[in-house]
């Protein structure tokens, strides 16, 4: 549990950082998934750029609609700042289920989701807000959606030397009704299966329905077909069983020694329903 | 100075918070990582990636090259120093030589094959990685019933059936109860190897002085003495030039109580490179190569009358060894055969175990070693035994219980248990958990749909462990008292406590005792060159024997303090208490503490008196002591996923007097938890080529604070006649009584769809399939 001898590098501008990244070294966050690689010799990188005092990447701001968030903002800001709880309340809710105390406090949302982690908790909540993701690299900016950004395990949209600078989500509506429902793997309290929810209604009828999942598979997923078999329905708890039994459709659930395939799948319909159903409970 | 105040508070079964928290809270304790030394090196250890594979070469130019290596050592190098020992005996036992390094082929993942000495520890841990070796791997088993199978790859190529041992013990009748019985039940019950996971990992300091031709090896240990003379003995010195210590030991849990190879090893490299060396354990190779526990595969059958009288038990133990025999591996399985009655009235009894070679960690004590296996069985048997019979469990172990005037109780399987009362704590346990009302709630949850179980257990277990002849090396434990010129007071325990609270819990004993006050002694253990030979702390023997030791030395410094008070109030009867001495004619007085400053000034001293008030006792126990209990636990499975719920936890113990109802308590909800561990969550798990798949906490569940219930706990106090003091030992009985319960709630939730046995642990997928498959 002792890293491998590394360089170590703490840049003072973007610039810097993005020309140290283009070559070849790893970017350091919170360090909540890198150092435990590091320390277990999974990661060896030869130098690694610390994102610490690079300026511009902490800020919340609300701005035409948009909530957008700094990559260095830590789980624990997101869970606790009042302008994040009431203009993402998933988001904050997939922050404050993330981990422990001492983890929330040092990792960092861009990490996080830099890093991929299928069973992560913020893809989740990014697929179900339809999330823009803002990367920078050595040849200037672009901004991807959230469904392009989670590739698979551990891959994700960023090519070689660039970096998450923000992450864009709409502020809620009035009368959106959030949910983030997680089963913890009790180990590592990471998601064996973790589903966001948003809905709203309209008429006595669900209006809009957004769900993200993570855990099950390789990579997190918005399962679009809930999503329409739950629209127009009135919500009720067999609406809501019917288009949750979907979740796993066409999905190769994840195996390990903590669920098998089946259980994966049928946690994810049990957890994608209760997700839906707590969601519409305060949705109005 | 002196006091002249008579001291009349008796500590003894009062609430005192325990002396050693501060230091531990506030990180000011010394712990082995805490050591520094000038000169000091760093020794990491290259360890075998595989469960078994033959070394065919190994080049270490590479590492020697890096900058800041000092030194490396291979198996070759240490060929001489002996082997890592096997403490416990057992006719016929197959002992493999246990080098401190692998010689020409490794037997478990995790396998110390090289170490690395380095100016820094970082230095080190590189230079293992540039350590080539030629390796051939070759076929594992992990599994113990796999490994006796025919045709099952061997794990010492000597033993080809992979046995390590064959136990037998009968007594009684066992042939006939059973023809006769009216009714048989049987079972295959399992107790997972699980690992131990101290908070603080292993860790050893050696420091050679060439000049003095000694060696101090600091390693965090539960048995500081004995590891001193069997490192020793493996390293050739002699025993008085080799002194250890025990510094801050953070936590055991059995996993201590052992010689490791690293122990001596550390030694070899301090006296073969002259400098002092710090080896640290850490996490990986904590749950890859220190002991694990447990790894029972149990077959039971009981037999009984229609009464529900039981009358015979028989028992097949498999028991995985591991790849080698640690300090007391083989001594651990007949530990559940000496407890499987339980505290049952029995007489039948046949018990063989098979001891079993897998190419995995060797198994050792952890946390009850033996008796939570045997506990567990027991009681799950006699619930299955009572759902076959349609009676209460609650009704059908009243019925069989040892009774309390039957005490001393031969047990069939050679104990004599002290003192019982079982229903005391089975009474007041369902009393407390409301058992006929939640029997009622169970009904109407059951016609709503609901999953609810009520369990229990009422163990019974060994403590005080244990009288010489029943122990390796010793069952006695020491203490010296010193009473120092001021009169305060120094404790030498022979018993090294590592987070059990002895040196309150002794102060407070000694505080009665010699009338002074609880913050006037201190009480010092774990360093061979100041404490006398002891034996160490496992068993739950630490107060109960080492305790009853000091109690037995302060008597000897009292009759001194009497002969000295007499002789300063020129009295033939004194009476000494409050720390005073009284002379019963004149009733004029002197203090403890005067005493202790004439005893030492000796001016004048009292007829065939030496100066000073030191006193030694080495105290040899009669017998163990047993403690027992109830637990009574509620729970509720979420039938959507499986989730168990545990809904009220109620644990009565029965562990002797009380020093100290804070500390009975801190153990208790410590041993639940580690009990809960393995019933819900816990699993050392391989895979079929011996990879340990549950190698992080990211994969092993220990509980955590947040997913612990309320433990609703309290006691009944029956004392033992084994020693003065009337206690028996705590430390394991929480643990004991956990598992048995938590399953028995369980399975008693899932017994409308025909479950009738679930093995540990009780994970939610286990249950769900349960809920969708039925009966297991």
């Amino acid at each position: 549990m002792i890293a491998q001898n590394f360089e170590y590098e703490t840049p003072s501008t973007l610039e810097e950082a993005l020309e140290l990244l283009a070559d070849g070294a790893k970017a350091l966050a919170g360090g909540m998934s890198l150092i435990p690689l590091m320390k277990l010799r999974l990661a060896v990188p030869e130098r690694v750029v610390d994102l610490r005092r690079v300026p511009g990447l902490n800020s919340i701001r609300v701005a035409e609609g948009q909530l957008h968030i700094g990559a260095m903002v830590t789980h624990y800001e997101l869970e606790s700042t009042p302008l994040v709880r009431r203009s993402s309340p998933l988001l904050a809710a997939a922050a404050a289920s993330i981990g422990d105390v001492q983890v929330r406090n040092l990792g960092t949302l861009g990490g996080s989701i830099a890093h991929a982690d299928p069973a992560a908790d913020y893809p989740a909540a990014l697929q179900a807000l339809e999330a823009v993701i803002r990367i920078a690299g050595k040849g200037g900016e672009r901004a991807v959606s959230a469904a392009e950004f989670f590739v698979d395990t551990f891959t994700t949209a960023l090519e070689p030397g660039e970096l998450v600078v923000e992450v864009s989500v709409p502020v809620e509506a009035a009368g959106t009704g959030v949910r983030y429902e997680k089963c913890e793997q009790l180990a590592s309290g990471f998601a064996l299966v973790g589903v966001a929810a948003r809905v709203a209604k309209k008429g006595g009828k669900v209006s809009m329905a957004r769900v993200g999942v993570t855990g099950l598979a390789g990579s997190s997923y918005r399962a679009k077909n809930v999503e329409a078999l739950l629209e127009g329905t009135t919500g009720s708890a067999q609406d809501v069983t019917r288009a949750a039994a979907a979740v796993a459709e066409g999905k190769e659930a994840n195996s390990d020694i903590h669920a098998s395939a089946d259980y994966r799948a049928h946690l994810a319909r049990v957890y994608t329903a209760r997700a839906l159903r707590a969601a519409l409970g305060t949705a109005g | 100075m002196a006091s002249t105040v008579t001291k009349t508070e008796v500590l003894f079964g009062k609430k005192m918070k325990r002396k050693e928290d501060p230091r531990l809270i506030t990180g000011t304790a010394t712990y082995v990582d805490d050591i520094q030394m000038p000169g000091m090196h760093h020794a990491v250890i290259l360890r075998s990636p595989y469960a078994a594979a033959r070394i065919k070469g190994i080049d270490a130019r590479g590492a020697l090259e890096l900058p800041g290596v000092a030194a490396v050592f291979t198996g070759a190098d240490v060929k001489d120093v002996g082997p890592v020992p096997c403490g416990a005996s057992l006719p016929g036992l197959r002992v493999p030589h246990h080098h401190v390094l692998a010689q020409d082929r490794t037997y478990f993942v995790g396998h110390p094959v090289a170490v690395v000495v380095a100016t820094d520890r970082y230095i080190a841990r590189d230079a293992v990685d540039r350590i080539e070796v030629d390796w051939e791997p070759l076929e594992a088993v992990a599994e113990p019933e796999k490994a006796l199978e025919a045709g099952a790859p061997a794990v010492h190529p000597q033993w080809p059936d992979n046995k390590a041992f064959d136990y037998h013990q009968e007594h009684g009748e066992v042939d006939k109860v059973f023809a006769e019985a009216d009714v048989v039940v049987k079972q295959r019950i399992t107790s997972q190897r699980l690992i131990p996971c101290a908070m603080e990992t292993r860790g050893v300091v050696a420091e050679w002085k060439s000049g003095e031709k000694s060696l101090t090896i600091y390693t965090s240990t539960q048995i500081p003495h004995l590891m001193r003379s069997l490192v020793a003995g493996m390293l050739g010195i002699p025993e008085n030039r080799l002194r250890a210590v025990a510094p801050e030991v953070g936590g055991g849990f059995g996993s201590k109580l052992n010689v490791y190879a690293e122990e001596a090893l550390m030694g070899f490299v301090a006296m073969k490179t002259g400098k002092p060396v710090k080896w640290i354990e850490s996490r990986r190779e904590n749950m890859l190569a220190t002991t694990h526990g447990r790894g029972h595969v149990d077959y039971y059958e009981i037999a009984a009358k229609k009464d529900g009288t039981i009358v015979g038990i028989k028992l097949k133990l498999i028991q995985d060894v591991g790849s080698y025999h640690q300090l007391l591996t083989p001594a651990i399985p007949t530990l559940s055969v000496l407890m499987m009655p339980g505290v049952y009235r029995c007489q039948n009894i046949r018990a063989d175990i098979v001891g079993v070679f897998t190419n995995c960690v060797p198994t050792d004590a952890y946390r009850g070693a033996g008796r939570p296996e045997a506990m567990h069985g027991i009681e799950r048997m006699v619930d299955i035994l009572a759902a076959e019979m349609k009676m209460d469990p609650a009704e059908l172990r009243l019925k069989n219980f040892i009774q309390p005037e039957e005490f001393p109780y031969a047990t069939a399987t050679g104990l004599t248990y002290d003192s019982g009362d079982y229903a005391k704590p089975l009474k007041k346990a369902l009393g407390i958990a409301g058992y006929a009302a939640l029997r009622e709630e169970q009904r109407a949850a059951r016609s709503a749909g609901r999953l609810m179980g009520i369990g229990l257990s009422t163990y019974g277990e060994i403590c005080a462990i244990g009288p010489s002849p029943a122990t390796p090396a010793g069952g006695w434990e020491s203490a010296t008292v010193r009473i120092e010129p001021s009169g305060k007071v120094t404790v030498h325990t022979g018993c090294s406590p590592h987070g059990q609270g002895e040196e309150t819990t002794f102060a407070q004993i000694a505080a009665d005792e010699l009338g002074v006050d609880f913050d006037d002694i201190i009480v010092l253990h774990g360093d061979t060159a100041i404490v006398q030979y002891g034996i160490g702390t496992f068993g739950s023997r630490g107060t109960a024997i080492g305790g009853t030791a000091m109690y037995f030395a302060i008597q000897e410094l009292k009759a001194k303090i009497k002969r000295f008070g007499a002789m300063m109030l020129d009295c033939d009867d004194v009476t000494f208490s409050g720390g005073r001495c009284v002379c019963d004619k004149t009733g004029k007085s002197v203090s403890i503490q005067e005493i202790a400053a004439a005893s030492y000034r000796a001016m004048k001293l009292p007829p065939k008196t030496e100066p000073g008030l030191v006193a030694t006792y080495f105290w040899e126990p009669p017998n163990f002591t047993f403690p027992f209990g109830a637990h009574v636990v509620v729970t509720e499975v979420d039938k959507e996923t499986g989730d168990i719920e545990v809904k009220r936890y109620v644990a009565v113990d029965d562990c002797g007097k009380i020093i100290n109802p804070l500390v009975v308590a801190g153990q208790i909800h410590g041993g639940v938890a580690q009990g809960l561990g393995q019933a819900l969550y816990e699993e050392a798990v391989y895979d079929d080529s011996g990879q340990l798949m549950t190698g992080e906490f990211m994969d092993y569940c220990v509980p955590k604070s947040t997913m612990m219930p309320w433990i609703e706990d309290s006691n009944t106090e029956t004392a033992t006649p084994v020693n003065p003091l009337g206690v028996k030992g705590v430390g394991e009985a929480g643990t004991i009584g956990c598992s048995p319960a938590v399953v028995n709630s369980v399975v008693d939730a899932l017994s409308p769809l025909g479950v009738r046995h679930i093995d540990m642990p009780m994970n939610r997928e286990k249950i769900w399939k349960l809920v969708q498959g039925g009966a297991a």
